[in-house]
């Protein structure tokens, strides 16, 4: 398989706690595609659960009426995923710090900082008609096939 | 995805925890099982995850929540056996500074303040 080739897949869930396992099993099938060793895998397929936990929970509130959309993009330099609700939009600035003393036994309000810290570039972007949040993570530490080792 | 057992050791009851701790189930069966043990007057609980292989931030609440639980109880809750990814979790939230981590069953049951005062006398464990 060339792990090199560029890929785009979309899938829609609906809002409910299943459609976690799903957008994680996505992930983890497209990371192993491009790639990713093991342990990438479970922080992509984790950066991904959280946000899609988020986009059900809070973004569109369990609303059977309303879809989580998300999008995968592998180019040779990065993993992208996108990751869409139909809420009324959240501020990610206004988010409580999870590492603060005062919040460290808070029981929720890690998501966005757990993928944070597991992918190398995070975008919340709020809206009135949902919130987007985008994951990157970058593929340049894996060539599996434009690099042959020389001993 | 997620098997609670607990068995009793001396005045200690060590749940085993094995699967995934998410949102969902698997966050359930834990607090439930922590709400029974605290029900019964167990205050001393190692919380042994050496077979958990995935946490996610549902799961690191629901630990958040059980031990400060116990405490609100006057009791204390141990972590035991952590696996290298849950481990790299409780360090990256700074969870590893709140919680007693250890890796041995008997240094950890050792290490438990004999001064808890236990409602319930030992009982054997399910």
């Amino acid at each position: 398989m060339d792990q090199n080739q560029a890929i785009h897949r979309a899938i829609v869930l609906d809002s409910r706690i299943e459609s976690v396992d799903q957008a994680e099993a996505t992930a983890d099938r497209v990371a192993a595609r491009a790639g990713f060793d093991e342990g990438e895998r479970h922080r992509i397929t984790m950066a991904v659960r959280e946000i899609t936990v988020n986009a059900v929970m809070h973004g569109n509130a369990y609303d059977t009426g309303k879809k989580v959309t998300i999008e995968f993009s592998l180019s040779p330099s990065d993993l992208v995923v996108n990751i869409r609700d139909q809420g009324s939009g959240f501020d990610a600035a206004g988010l409580a710090d999870p590492l603060a003393p005062e919040n460290l036994l808070r029981q929720s309000g890690r998501g966005i900082f757990l993928a944070r810290a597991f992918m190398d570039r995070v975008e919340v972007r709020p809206s009135s008609s949902g919130t987007s949040v985008l994951l990157i993570k970058h593929r340049q530490a894996r060539r599996p096939l434009d690099a042959p080792t020389r001993s | 995805m997620i098997q609670v057992n607990y068995r009793q050791i001396d005045s200690v009851t060590v749940v085993d925890v094995a699967g995934r701790i998410t949102l969902g189930d698997g966050s359930t069966l834990l607090r439930d099982t922590i709400r029974e043990l605290l029900d019964k007057g167990e205050k001393r609980i190692l919380l042994n995850l050496g077979e958990v292989n995935y946490i996610d931030s549902s799961g690191l609440g629901e630990l958040v929540s059980a031990f400060t639980q116990v405490r609100k109880q006057g009791g204390d809750l141990k972590l035991l056996n952590l696996t290298r990814k849950v481990r790299d979790l409780l360090q990256i939230t700074k969870l590893y500074t709140v919680f007693d981590v250890r890796d041995s069953e008997v240094a950890a049951i050792a290490a438990f303040d004999p001064e808890i005062d236990s409602d319930a006398a030992p009982s054997p464990g399910m």
